[in-house]
């Protein structure tokens, strides 16, 4: 019953509401994260335990191959903290520049695509509190894995240097405005592209975004120009040589202020001019994202929630698509097509794309200019570089693998209600999504190694090993990212670009490193047998041939198969 | 069509769905009602083979969901309630889509697709990305696609959700005609009124039990008070029908 009362407003009106506190608006980040780290999902403890060995693992290996290498600069007089130096430069470069991507990419989606972005621009929440809760974001989102690299390497260095605790501080205090920096100037630049493109036009903007990181890493790359390192021959002296590792590769670039002043600790003279360079470089790069934010944040926002409308056409590509699948039935030719109409059409998976060429053409630049040939260069070494390059063209698909084949099964989540309540096999499912990912990533695969052995001369016996080991290594790593994938699944996950980088995409990458590593490690002694049989008219046991390629291969089809059959488990109970 | 025998589903110690048995024989429109949480969604998606059932089992036309899932899917159409769909698909490559998964392809698919598209209005947008389409438009792609590969069974969550009147109106028109066919059609919904006038037989849900199962006459005759659907609603599912408003405006 509703009772007939007068109706009594208060006079006063609103009163004045305090300002939502930077905090509070972090809340619900939290307490997601919380709540999911609380699930009580079966399985769950176990994967956690799983994840702990391979993360120790992994961080164990990256801190003993570092280690090891700093312990042989240190024994190389005069220039051995220079290389040192060096090494932990072309680290933080690399880092800087998978930051810079990596925020430019997370700005999108944390400043413009996310759901709560209506709720908390719609409330009475201060501009300055919402860029520094995104900033934050954006900076927790895109930086984590590189914070966990970076503690097996700067302890390596700590520990080699006997750096001490004071060390350690010291490395935290560099790394903050390193990880800040990247992220401000990534948030900056995806506000004025977001500004100065039409509305919702994300193709344009990521395609634009991806190109010029590309170019950016590129250009990092060129700058450090790590090749003249590597030969010392083609310097006029020992004391050209010098100067050059003395001279600053770039002084301009944080990341050279963060090694001169984890470098300097090290040595016993502080730089306190690189760590003061550093912190206020983060803080105007803060302020001026604050400042640009406050002036672009919304007519860029509004732009953002426009319209996406766009017409697609059937031309007669698909018409022949269609026939080419014919063979395959009508469903799994359905899948296919679906696959490959989504992938094409979604900006965020195949303006990666773009990157990969840029990445691959680098590579196979670098191989053509290795120094191959001249005094000191063995038969062998012109035959173990390819064997290595194997390793590489491995990391190489591997990465490739977590950004386009891992999120296959994350990408369904939300039509999963349809797959499910359909007459489908999970295994069809699968099938498709495996051969969609492997096909060009073998054709790639391939054409690496075909391309590279080439321009390294490589023996007939070489061309042999490498081609093979590749084709099984491509389908070891695909089965590894799809089973992976679904084992680890991002089902709520607002960008696809973001699920590589989750903690299933982090396991799937140190899963494939150790299988790339295993394998090559199993072929090292039998291609050394051959190797040597050659060079020295020996004879190659053959035994230890067939022992090492055949556990190669088996390891090889062990890491494509059983991932697949986990993934075909684990979807068939998925109940969402 | 449909059969459930003691259907349970458990999440941890809450029973979301306790024991329901129920048939719905061929050619029947039949109602799922009840409030919030009640266990509507949860039992349908177990109908769907989207959930897997703690105890007890679903009979599609006489083929076990568990025993043999897609004889079973074969014979299904599902709408859920939420219309996630694949963005980067065309109204009518999802159809064709969604008739592929049923093992469908072909001139009759691209014939019904039209025309389910152009009963809904959607046939100027048969071209553009779903991404495009409003929260309403996506509901109708979804409904359509329940229907192009002429299931025997449909099973449908809250379909009203997002409609304008008009596609309501012909929504109703399509399922009255689709079980007048011969086919059968399990729907919850919140709108009584649509309960009340389209259904053949209506289930009320309560706390994942079922608290009434009949025709309106049936469910009349056993209410010892109210004729009407909304009564006797309330009355089986313990809500008030009205609270002290002020009460609530005045804390």
């Amino acid at each position: 019953m509703i009772r007939s009362r007068e109706p009594q407003p208060k006079e006063a009106g609103f009163e004045a509401l305090p300002d939502a506190p930077l905090l509070h608006i972090l809340t619900p980040k939290w307490l997601t994260a919380r709540a999911r780290a609380m699930t009580g999902e079966r399985g769950r403890g176990a994967r956690l335990a799983l994840l702990a060995v391979v993360g120790v693992l992994f961080w164990s290996f990256v801190f003993t191959v570092l280690y090891r290498l700093l312990l042989y600069f240190k024994g190389v007089q005069e220039i051995g903290p220079l290389l040192a130096g060096k090494l932990l430069g072309l680290i933080l470069v690399s880092f800087f520049s998978i930051l810079l991507l990596s925020n430019v990419i997370t700005a999108l989606s944390s400043f413009f695509l996310a759901k709560d972005l209506d709720l908390l621009v719609s409330a009475p929440v201060d501009w300055l509190r919402v860029y520094l809760a995104k900033l934050l974001e954006t900076v927790l989102a895109s930086s984590w894995m590189v914070a966990l690299m970076a503690v097996p390497m700067f302890a390596a260095y700590g520990i080699a240097y006997h750096g001490g605790w004071s060390f350690a501080v010291l490395a935290i205090a560099v790394f903050i405005p390193f990880l800040v920096l990247p992220s401000a100037i990534g948030s900056a630049l995806t506000l004025l592209l977001v500004n100065i493109f039409p509305a919702r036009r994300t193709r344009d903007i990521l395609s634009v975004i991806a190109v010029v990181t590309a170019a950016g890493i590129v250009l990092l790359f060129r700058l450090v120009r790590p090749e003249r390192l590597a030969r010392p021959e083609g310097f006029r002296s020992l004391v050209e040589f010098v100067s050059v590792l003395r001279t600053p590769t770039s002084p301009l670039l944080p990341s050279e202020w963060a090694q001169r002043s984890i470098m300097q600790a090290l040595t016993g003279t502080h730089d306190w001019l690189a760590l003061y360079l550093l912190w206020t470089t983060a803080a105007a790069a803060v302020t001026f994202g604050a400042l640009l934010h406050r002036r672009l944040y919304l007519s860029g926002f509004s732009k953002a929630q426009e319209s996406a409308q766009r017409s697609v056409s059937s031309g007669r590509l698909t018409d022949i698509g269609q026939r080419l699948l014919a063979p395959l039935g009508v469903l799994r030719r359905e899948l296919v097509t679906k696959e490959l109409r989504v992938f094409f059409r979604d900006t965020t998976q195949w303006s990666q794309l773009i990157l990969l060429a840029v990445l691959v053409v680098v590579y196979v630049f670098n191989i053509k200019f290795l120094p191959l040939r001249g005094e000191g260069i063995t038969f062998f070494l012109v035959n173990v570089i390819p064997f290595l390059n194997l390793v590489l063209a491995g990391f190489v698909l591997a990465s490739i693998a977590a950004r386009f084949i891992f999120p296959g099964v994350s990408l369904e989540g939300r039509t999963l209600w349809l797959l499910r309540s359909s007459p489908m096999q999970v295994r069809d499912l699968l099938w498709a999504k495996f051969w969609v990912g492997t096909t060009p990533l073998l054709v790639l695969a391939l054409g690496i190694v075909g391309v590279t052995d080439y321009l390294l001369q490589v023996s007939a016996f070489m061309f042999l090993v490498s081609v093979l080991s590749i084709t099984l290594l491509t389908f070891a790593v695909a089965g590894m990212a799809l089973g992976f994938g679904a084992l680890f699944p991002q089902y709520e996950t607002e960008n696809a670009a973001q699920i590589p980088t989750s903690f299933g995409g982090l396991l799937f990458m140190m899963a494939s490193i150790t299988v790339i590593g295993a394998v090559v490690i199993l072929e090292a002694k039998p291609v050394y047998g051959y190797l040597s049989a050659a060079a020295f008219g020996t004879h190659a046991d053959p035994t230890e041939m067939i022992l090492g390629f055949t556990a190669a291969t088996m390891l090889c089809i062990a890491a494509t198969i059983l991932p697949i059959r986990a993934a075909l488990r684990r979807l068939e109970v998925v109940e969402r | 069509m449909i059969e459930l025998s003691g259907l349970t589903k458990k999440y941890g110690n809450f029973t979301a769905v306790d024991r329901i048995d129920l048939k719905v024989p061929r050619g029947e429109l039949f109602g799922f009602l009840g409030p919030n949480g009640a266990g509507k969604t949860t039992t349908l998606r177990m109908i769907a083979g989207i959930l897997k059932p703690t105890a007890g089992s679903v009979r599609i036309a006489g083929i076990d969901l568990a025993a043999d899932p897609i004889a079973a899917k074969a014979q299904l159409g599902f709408i859920p309630d939420r219309p996630f769909i694949y963005e980067k698909l065309t109204g009518t490559e999802f159809l064709r889509f969604v008739a592929g998964l049923f093992g469908q392809a072909g001139p009759d698919v691209e014939h019904r697709a039209r025309e389910l598209m152009a009963l809904f209005d959607l046939e100027e947008w048969r071209d553009e990305l779903v991404e495009s389409y409003s929260h309403g438009m996506r509901q109708k792609l979804i409904i359509s696609s329940a229907f192009v590969h002429r299931p025997a069974v449909i099973v449908v969550d809250e379909p009203h959700v997002g409609l304008d009147p008009k596609s309501i109106k012909i929504l109703r028109d399509l399922f009255k005609e689709y079980t007048r066919r011969g086919h059968t059609i399990m729907m919850s919904t919140h709108t009584l009124e649509a309960a009340e006038s389209l259904c053949d037989r209506i289930a009320i849900i309560h706390a994942g039990r079922i608290a009434a199962c009949g025709t309106m006459d049936e469910l009349q005759a056993g209410a010892a008070e109210g004729r009407g659907l909304e009564e006797i609603f309330l009355r089986l599912t313990g809500q008030r029908a009205a609270r002290d408003l002020m009460d609530v405006l005045d804390a």
